[in-house]
């Protein structure tokens, strides 16, 4: 055995079964009398059910059960719930119009679900969902937030006027506008974030299944917390309380944000499965999900910031158009509220920021949190706003930014628009990813690119994000419904083997291996003797799940505390069995030791003691060694870093070449450099996809264009270039690990370098701004349309 | 998909006995294309009769021609010495329809009896003025692309095999759509004794289809500077979310000059 603990590159333990197909996904999972769930979902955008005509689907072949709408509503079956609320500028609450479980009276996207067939095979529940008769009278649609808040715009939502979900502001108005007001120059930019489907590898799956004799029901499904989907569908939807609802999330095949919400299926099948007392299984075909899984982004903003005759960054004005979609997701308003306007001030010591955002209802699939949720947004926002004042002031864009950085001896840094940094270094990290890309050489590179008849770019990205999601107490104030701390139960088995049931949940990101890093750290167990356990309600405390990059700054710190308590319990068995004070025995590498003397025992001495208590203290100790302990985060943790790409435009076709991207991220302390620099070429291979190809793209009204691989651009490795991923750290000051999270910055820094150097290849013709994704049809329009520009060079 | 028979014939005679028997029976090649059509239940044929069993695979190079048994996957095309020496430009063309998967199963059989209008193979066909032989006949590349997934074919006439010309010089050029990857412009050109024949795939509403003034210009003047100026009328081109029909035209003229570069 090598060295296993913090700071190894330890192969991933999960890879043995992921590797060899012997993951065990939801869809792989069967139960004894399984049958088969089909949803009929709407191909309209927007329409009134006038009828639903069940009779010919319910005789066909095979079929147990066909529900719709109204049978939910007969028991009273509640809408999927919202996890958070947000609070008008007026301080009256957002519109939360209902959002049922199957459509009652209205389908307000194309594939909201109307009604489900259970059979007993997959094809017959498919055959006889066919022979619905749906009459549904068309109503007129609307899918763009521009065209939502249009005057006369057809309403989603009767409860929600004017489209408008909520309007919201943060920052001092006045302070900005007053800046506004005296600023040598003022430098505007009109910018779209655009909407992606999130195409985790594994569809959505869920099986449902009810035990007749002890009327407990169990939830298999694709989730990244399954603590949250027992809380939200038991109390609010099925009202079944905790102790007969059993949620499991087994292997998950990627979720990027898509999975942590509670959605419909998970519901249908569990309550149908009741009705017809047979589990049910139901499984997205990839055309569902492109339809059913809640989109990320969709974002349409006007920037402005304020600089003085120096290029200092005097105030910034951000107003934003956020698409919600036609109902709310579980998460869908904090996104773009305090996971987005908190983060505009992003490196910057921007004194005054003052940020309005209106999100608004549409006729197209609800939009919620992917991979960075919120801080990509803000990301792109900021660092195309600061690469415009670079070109309208022209002061170097580097220059500008180290001009602009908040430096490194002021933190903790309190950021005008309510976050308090607490570590970074940014200069520090742009150094590195400079010396790294080469970025002196890059004049000569553009010149051989020229020769060859390219266009050559480089731009810079260095970004911040605030991840290790969240105080308690904090997102609370700001709307949450649930508490965002994590947990962890430590098990010392009577060996000194270790199980950690954890409350995060691994779907790709290694934890299995990761958290067990940390007790070979901790307590010097061995990764062999080391098993996480996640994902199961029956066998995990209650914890809030994954996502927002929180399973090391918050669970992890959770173990730590845990793994204390443990060492804490086995010092003062070690004291009793070696007849010494508590304060005099030492722990360290597995080992317990009375200070100043030879005498040892190891962790599996005490907890063999700990298990067989003949010899114990038994009057002032439990036997036992295992220990559970909750930890909510003081902080979110602020990972940043610098990344630049470069870039080679074909001006003949519009094609863009990525020639080579360089990440050097602040990421805390990194337990295993291997996973954490996987974690970031996966971000960064988003971010590529969003800056690049990636779009959902409905039209105007409401039928999705880009519906299945044939339209939506994934990105693919010819796409990507070579990745370096570097880190260079601070640590993170409130948690003991000093870690801050790496699962999301890839995808938050890379947009905007990628754009940024499209941006600098094309300077001559005239650019100013470049929407995602830059396809090669938008470069080719933009360098036709440049080309007078070009000449008058 | 829905419920069909399968059957799995032992020869050509039997196959097409099968497909003439029944209006709703479907000929499987690869699959490549009719697979995920049924998986999709946007099909609903009787009966599937697959052509694996036909004996229908195997490449034969005379001095002038080559000849491609339908069934004949592009992974073999791809790799064959024979057709890369006879027409290099097949076996490249070959050599990037789809990907490894689809290489190994689609065959140049299914995909001209397709005949998307956004694939590879009928620009080969269609510019080097290929032949295709079926169960009962002959016929020339020009009469037999009629239209996007339509062609000459009758109800159960099967293709048995396509016979290439080896022209002069010939090469393939093609844009790729960023999400598919099917041919958003593919041009194949070949310089033959009777003169230069230009097809273009994956841009014409229609399908495959030549490009007359290209052909003229580089009858004239087999290289890539002959072709600038020649312009691709918009109307007929296709236009969707990746490409505009301004864009196609625009990317015909590119990926003709690339590929008569190409063809040396």
């Amino acid at each position: 055995m090598g060295f296993e603990g913090i700071g190894a590159s330890v192969r991933r333990k999960e890879d043995q079964r992921f590797l060899n197909g012997k993951g065990n996904y939801t869809d792989d999972i069967n139960r004894p009398g399984q049958t088969f769930a089909s949803i009929k979902r709407s191909d309209r955008p927007h329409a009134k059910i006038l009828s639903i005509d069940t009779t010919a689907a319910k005789a066909a072949p095979g079929v147990l059960a066909v529900f719709t709408g109204a049978d939910l509503d007969a028991e009273e079956i509640g809408g999927l719930p919202c996890g958070w609320q947000i609070h008008n500028k007026d301080g009256s609450p957002m519109a939360e119009p209902k959002h049922p479980v199957l459509a009652v009276g209205k389908v307000r996207h194309v594939g909201d679900p109307i009604a489900v067939v259970i059979a007993e095979t997959r094809q017959q529940a498919k055959d006889a969902a066919e022979l619905l008769v749906i009459e549904l009278e068309d109503l007129p649609a609307v899918a763009g937030v521009r065209d939502a808040i249009a005057p006369n715009a057809a309403a989603v939502h009767d409860d929600a006027p004017g489209n408008i979900c909520y309007d919201w502001h943060i920052g001092d108005k006045a302070m900005v506008d007053a800046a506004f007001a005296t600023a040598h120059k003022i430098v505007r930019l009109d910018l779209l974030n655009n909407r992606l489907i999130p195409n985790a590898m594994e569809p959505r799956a869920a099986v449902g299944e009810f035990d007749v004799n002890s009327g407990d029901y169990t939830l298999y499904t694709t989730s990244q917390n399954p603590h949250v989907i027992r809380l939200l569908m038991g109390a609010f939807v099925l009202h079944i309380p905790e102790n007969k609802l059993r949620v499991v999330a087994p292997d998950v095949g990627g979720g990027f944000g898509s999975k942590i919400y509670h959605y419909a299926e998970e519901a249908i099948v569990t309550w149908a499965s009741a009705k017809v007392r047979r589990p049910i299984k139901w499984t997205a075909e990839r055309t569902e999900s492109f339809m059913s899984d809640a989109h990320g982004r969709d974002h349409d903003s006007t920037a402005e910031m304020a600089v003085d005759a120096e290029g200092h960054f005097l105030a910034m004005r951000v107003h934003t158009l956020c698409n919600m979609g036609a109902y709310l997701s579980t998460f869908a308003p904090c996104v773009p509220t305090y996971l987005y306007a908190t983060l505009l001030a992003g490196v910057y010591k921007t004194p005054a920021i003052y940020c309005e955002v209106k999100a608004v209802f549409t006729n197209t699939v609800p939009v919620d949190a992917y991979r960075g949720a919120g801080r990509p947004e803000a990301t792109f926002l900021v660092e195309r706003l600061v690469d415009a004042v670079a070109k309208d002031t022209g002061i170097d864009k580097i220059e500008l930014r180290r001009k602009n950085f908040i430096p490194s001896d002021a933190f903790p840094y309190q950021t005008p628009v309510a976050l308090q940094y607490d570590s970074g270094d940014y200069t520090a990290t742009l150094n590195e990813a400079l010396k790294v890309a080469d970025y002196t050489g890059f004049e000569t590179r553009r010149k051989a690119a020229a020769s060859r008849g390219k266009l050559r770019g480089i731009g810079i990205s260095t970004y911040l994000e605030a991840c290790g999601i969240a105080p308690s107490a904090v997102v609370g104030s700001l709307g949450a419904r649930a508490g965002l701390y994590e947990v962890a139960n430590i098990r010392v088995h009577p060996t000194g083997s270790v199980t950690v049931f954890t409350g995060t949940h691994s779907h790709g990101q290694g934890h299995e291996t990761t958290l067990a890093q940390l007790v070979c750290e901790q307590l010097g167990v061995p990764m062999s003797q080391v098993e996480v356990v996640h994902g199961d309600t029956a066998k995990i405390p209650f914890g809030m799940g994954t996502y927002g990059s929180r399973s090391l700054a918050v669970g992890g710190t959770a173990m730590v505390k845990a793994m204390d308590k443990i060492i804490a319990k086995g010092k003062k068995i070690a004291a009793h069995l070696m007849e010494a004070a508590v304060e005099d025995i030492e722990f360290k590498d597995n080992v317990f030791s009375v200070a100043g003397t030879d005498k040892t025992k190891t962790l599996t001495d005490i907890s063999l003691a700990a298990y067989v208590p003949h010899n114990y203290p038994i009057e002032e100790l439990e036997p036992g060694l295992d220990e559970t302990a909750f930890y909510d985060p003081k902080n979110f943790t602020f990972p940043g870093g610098c990344h630049i790409a470069e870039v080679e435009i074909d001006p003949e076709t519009g094609v863009t070449t990525v020639i080579n991207f360089t990440a050097v991220d602040d990421v805390g302390r990194v337990i295993n450099p291997m996973i954490v620099e996987g974690q970031i070429q996966g971000g960064v291979a988003q971010g590529i996809g969003q800056a690049l190809l990636e779009a959902a793209i409905y039209d105007s009204s409401g039928q999705l264009l880009s519906g299945s691989m044939m339209d939506y651009t994934m990105p693919r490795a010819d796409n990507l270039p070579n990745i370096s991923v570097g880190t260079e750290i601070t640590l993170c000051t409130h948690n003991p690990l000093g870690v801050k999270g790496c699962g999301e910055v890839g995808a938050i820094g890379s947009p905007p370098a990628i754009i940024n150097a499209l941006v600098d290849a094309l300077k001559e013709y005239g650019v100013r701004h470049i929407n995602m994704p830059a396809t090669p049809q938008k470069l080719w329009s933009i360098i036709q349309a440049g080309r007078p520009a070009m000449a008058a060079e | 998909m829905y419920d069909f028979t399968y059957q799995k014939p032992g020869s050509v005679a039997d196959a097409v006995k099968a497909l003439t028997a029944d209006d709703e029976a479907k000929a499987l090649a690869g699959g490549m294309t009719f697979i995920p059509v049924l998986k999709q239940r946007l099909a609903k044929p009787t009966a599937v009769v697959d052509l694996a069993k036909l004996g229908l695979t195997g490449i034969t190079v005379s001095g002038a021609s080559v000849t491609i048994a339908a069934m004949t996957t592009h992974a073999a095309v791809a790799a064959s010495a024979d057709v890369r020496k006879a027409i290099p430009a097949l076996a490249d063309l070959a050599s990037w329809i789809g990907d490894n998967q689809v290489r190994n199963r689609g065959t140049i059989g299914g995909s001209l009896a397709n005949n998307d209008p956004s694939a590879c193979y009928p620009a080969a066909a269609l510019a080097l003025g290929a032949t295709i032989r079926t169960d009962r006949r002959e016929i020339k590349a020009d009469d037999y692309f009629q239209g996007m997934f339509t062609t000459a074919l009758e109800p159960g006439e099967l293709i048995t095999s396509v016979t290439f010309p080896v022209p002069e010089k010939a090469a393939y050029e093609k844009f790729r759509n960023p999400a598919s990857r099917y041919a958003m412009v593919g041009v194949f050109v070949a310089k033959t004794a009777a003169g230069v024949r230009v097809a273009i795939t994956g841009a014409g509403q229609g399908g495959v289809f030549r490009h007359a003034d290209m052909e003229k210009a580089l009858s004239a003047n087999f290289s890539a500077d002959a072709v600038n100026g020649v312009t691709t009328p918009e109307d007929g081109l296709n236009s969707d979310i990746h490409a505009s029909a301004p864009y196609r035209a625009h990317l015909i003229g590119v990926m003709t000059r690339r590929a008569v570069a190409k063809a040396g």
